[in-house]
């Protein structure tokens, strides 16, 4: 009720104002890790279950190249808002495009690979229990890219405007912690799906 | 502080009474504030309890009696479906969201919750999930083009689901509706340990938190740990039945115990989701009306914080009769048994609370009373079928769904009957009538006794879950009368309630900002509060504001 009382605790308020949206994404992303983990205990549960074939030993590939394009935006994310804390926005503007442009390379390639394995090798969500699992996950997992992709998308529009300053730093900081998530889970997607699972 | 926010509002409730009805209606939906939103939570919960608890009165109209006809098989398949379904979901579940909703705010001395705008995103999608659930009976084509609810029970176990039993879309409904709103509960729970962990007050460190808002944090986390694998299966099931997926088909390989798995990995989690806020409940009401502050904080918040985790280990005792490994056997039995050590601590505290106190019978903590009573004999059960050996006997028998009413019930319901007579004069500005109050424990009290004290002894006699009707002669029939006369007393009871709820909204007396001369920081507001809580932001330097503000000689802060 004093204003003593007030005063000293003033710094600490400003501190949590500016924490509010890291902490709702943190829990977005224990919520979404704990969604992951059941498509992934399904996937290990699942693995040689399969009645028939194809199998993933005879038709998948490992996609190195867009491994790489999605891992290596998490880089130019980071980045890109470190430019906008020192209120580059130009250099903001070119690195969250190439995030851009990289996040959108790796769902082409998930395109590209579901379209081989759907018109050349026949293997769709219910030809067998691999057919199923696989594309939940990797499908789960393209899903969250593509969401990423277009809030990513927006804020480009937005900087394409001039409108991201450095003030937006702590929210653009936020979407990118989203942005590691999805990349996070592609490295656990990867090992299930392309190294032990294969 | 407290005049400028008792002369506010009431300019703001005159100019409200004066607009028109339909511009009202609009503030309503529209509105991101977290005690509006509570209300809406707490009367759509309402609701649904009316309606789950006439198809309970259905099922046990049916089994009063050995080969009655009331309901057609089918029909009480549906009738255990939805009565399951919607109490868990639709009345537990936004009874507690609409608790924390209500009060974590004002107890944190905050304006709001951290994001106004997701809550009312999630009451929505909560309350289009209850609305699809119950859309089914007349959008989901059954067999012959009749409409239809699910009918796979409400945990819908493998392969009930597929579509070979289920015909038509009722389970789809199910699916959907159960997505819908987990994601709602996923929303709410993440606003609400947000806003606990970066709303509160100045002063209000975590240790300094009335215990409500330290169980709701623990139950929010629950939620998210817990809710989210319920939704992946969701999602396994709907692409099982709209895609042609194998996840639980098990012509094609796939597995029926793993929906098993992940639905109890939801399951049991969910049952600590909804008794820690009755924790909370008690936790407020039974310091304020022994007169006595909270016994053992630190210990009560570590027992929670215990149950939790240890409660997110144990879903697989719902599971001993499916067959397991006597190895996974012996770790979801110890560990299932290691839930009782914290919750005995909690009962404790809560007796060693009341003991030397001075206890004020009043209508909350009459039905905190009987909690404690009635938690203490469900947990002395829930021990008892948490042995292995002792489940596979009694395993999906009546013992059962007595042991987990009792619970739900007898705990949750009882704290939360509680609650809605504690905070009632908070939110509405009037008491509620004392006289229907305690009629309406009594009632309740001997209601619930007549039918889950009873409902036991079929069970230990045989008689399974979730048939329609029995035989005469196997020495069921007097017990399931005696549990349907139960029911009267109940349904008298809920309708007293109901009554004094209305009544008092009227025709109550005016409580004034702090009627039961209580410590934490909603009592210093007006009733109702203002819309946005505090003129000014309080501070606070113990666990009980109000006695330090009323006891300046005495404050709490010299001895925490």
């Amino acid at each position: 009720m004093s204003a003593a009382t007030v005063t000293i605790h003033e710094p600490e308020l400003q501190w949590r104002a500016s924490a509010r949206g890291r902490l709702g994404m943190y829990c977005l992303i224990a919520a979404e890790a704990a969604i992951f983990t059941i498509f992934v205990v399904a996937y290990l549960f699942y693995m040689g279950k399969s009645h028939s074939g194809p199998t993933p030993q005879q038709v998948l590939h490992v996609p190195i190249l867009f491994t790489i394009c999605l891992l290596s935006s998490s880089l130019t994310i980071h980045l890109a808002v470190r430019s906008l804390r020192k209120s580059k926005t130009g250099a903001f503007a070119r690195w969250w495009f190439l995030t851009l442009f990289l996040g959108t390379t790796f769902l082409a390639g998930t395109v590209v690979e579901w379209r081989h394995l759907i018109y050349d090798e026949g293997l769709t969500i219910q030809t067998n229990l691999f057919g199923t699992t696989y594309y939940s996950l990797v499908g789960l997992h393209a899903f969250h890219v593509l969401m990423g992709l277009l809030a990513l998308g927006i804020v480009w529009l937005f900087a394409m405007f001039g409108r991201v300053k450095r003030e937006h730093a702590e929210r653009v900081d936020t979407l990118a912690l989203y942005w590691h998530f999805v990349d996070t889970v592609w490295v656990v997607v990867f090992l299930v799906v392309y190294v032990i699972g294969r | 502080m407290a005049t400028d926010a008792i002369t506010l509002p009431e300019t703001q409730e005159t100019v409200g009474a004066k607009r028109p009805l339909v511009d009202r209606f609009h503030e309503w939906i529209t509105t991101v504030d977290h005690k509006q939103l509570g209300v809406m939570y707490i009367l759509y919960a309402l609701a649904f309890l009316l309606v789950g608890g006439v198809e309970a009165t259905i099922m046990r109209i049916q089994l009063s009696a050995p080969h009655k006809d009331f309901v057609s098989p089918q029909v009480f398949n549906r009738m255990f479906t939805m009565h399951g379904t919607t109490m868990i979901f639709f009345v537990a579940m936004p009874l507690v969201f609409g608790l924390a909703n209500y009060l974590v705010p004002l107890m944190i001395g905050a304006r709001d919750m951290a994001f106004p705008r997701l809550n009312a995103f999630s009451f929505w999608l909560s309350a289009f999930g209850g609305i699809l659930l119950y859309f089914s009976l007349v959008g989901a084509n059954g067999l012959y083009g009749a409409g239809n609810a699910p009918d796979v029970g409400w945990f819908a176990y493998a392969p009930l689901t597929s579509h070979t039993f289920s015909v038509g879309h009722s389970t789809d409904f199910w699916t959907l509706s159960l997505l819908v709103s987990g994601f709602g509960s996923i929303g709410t729970a993440i606003n609400i340990i947000v806003t606990i962990l970066c709303l509160r007050c100045p002063g209000m460190k975590l240790g300094k938190m009335p215990l409500f808002v330290w169980l709701n944090l623990v139950m929010a986390g629950l939620v998210i740990l817990a809710v989210s694998p319920l939704s992946a299966a969701q999602i396994m099931l709907s692409i099982d039945r709209y895609l042609g997926g194998h996840f639980f088909d098990t012509q094609a390989g796939g597995s029926a115990v793993i929906w098993m798995h992940f639905f109890w990995i939801f399951g049991h989690p969910e049952v600590y989701v909804l008794v820690i806020p009755a924790f909370a409940v008690a936790s407020e009401v039974i310091p304020v009306f022994s007169r006595k502050a909270i016994f053992g904080y630190p210990v009560m918040v570590a027992a929670t914080v215990a149950i939790a985790f240890v409660g997110m280990s144990v879903w697989a005792h719902h599971m001993f009769t499916v067959g397991m490994s006597s190895n996974a056997n012996a770790f979801f039995v110890l560990s299932t048994m290691a839930v009782a050590v914290p919750t005995g601590i909690k009962i404790f505290n809560w007796l060693a609370t009341m003991w030397g106190g001075k206890i004020d019978f009043k209508p909350p903590m009459l039905f905190c009373a009987g909690f404690l009573f009635q938690f203490l004999l469900a947990g002395l059960t829930g021990i008892m079928l948490s042995a292995a050996p002792f489940d596979w006997q009694l395993g999906n028998s009546y013992f059962v769904v007595a042991h987990f009413h009792y619970v739900i019930v007898g705990g949750i319901l009882f704290c939360l009957f509680a609650a809605f007579y504690y905070w009632y004069p908070k939110a509405t500005g009037r008491m509620c009538n004392e006289l229907l109050g305690k009629l309406h424990f009594w009632l309740f009290f001997i209601g619930f006794h007549l039918t889950f004290d009873f409902m036991h002894v079929p069970g230990l006699l045989g008689m399974p879950r979730r048939i329609y009707t029995y035989e005469p002669g196997r020495g069921w029939d007097t017990w399931n009368l005696i549990v349907g006369i139960g029911v009267v007393f109940q349904a008298a009871g809920v309708l007293v309630f109901a009554a004094n709820l209305i009544w008092s909204y009227f025709s109550g007396k005016i409580a004034g900002n702090d009627p039961w001369d209580a410590w934490t920081l909603e009592w210093t507001t007006s009733s109702p509060p203002p819309a946005y809580n505090f003129a000014v932001i309080p501070s606070v330097k113990s666990r009980r504001p109000l006695w330090d503000l009323k006891h300046p000689e005495d404050p709490d802060w010299k001895y925490e």
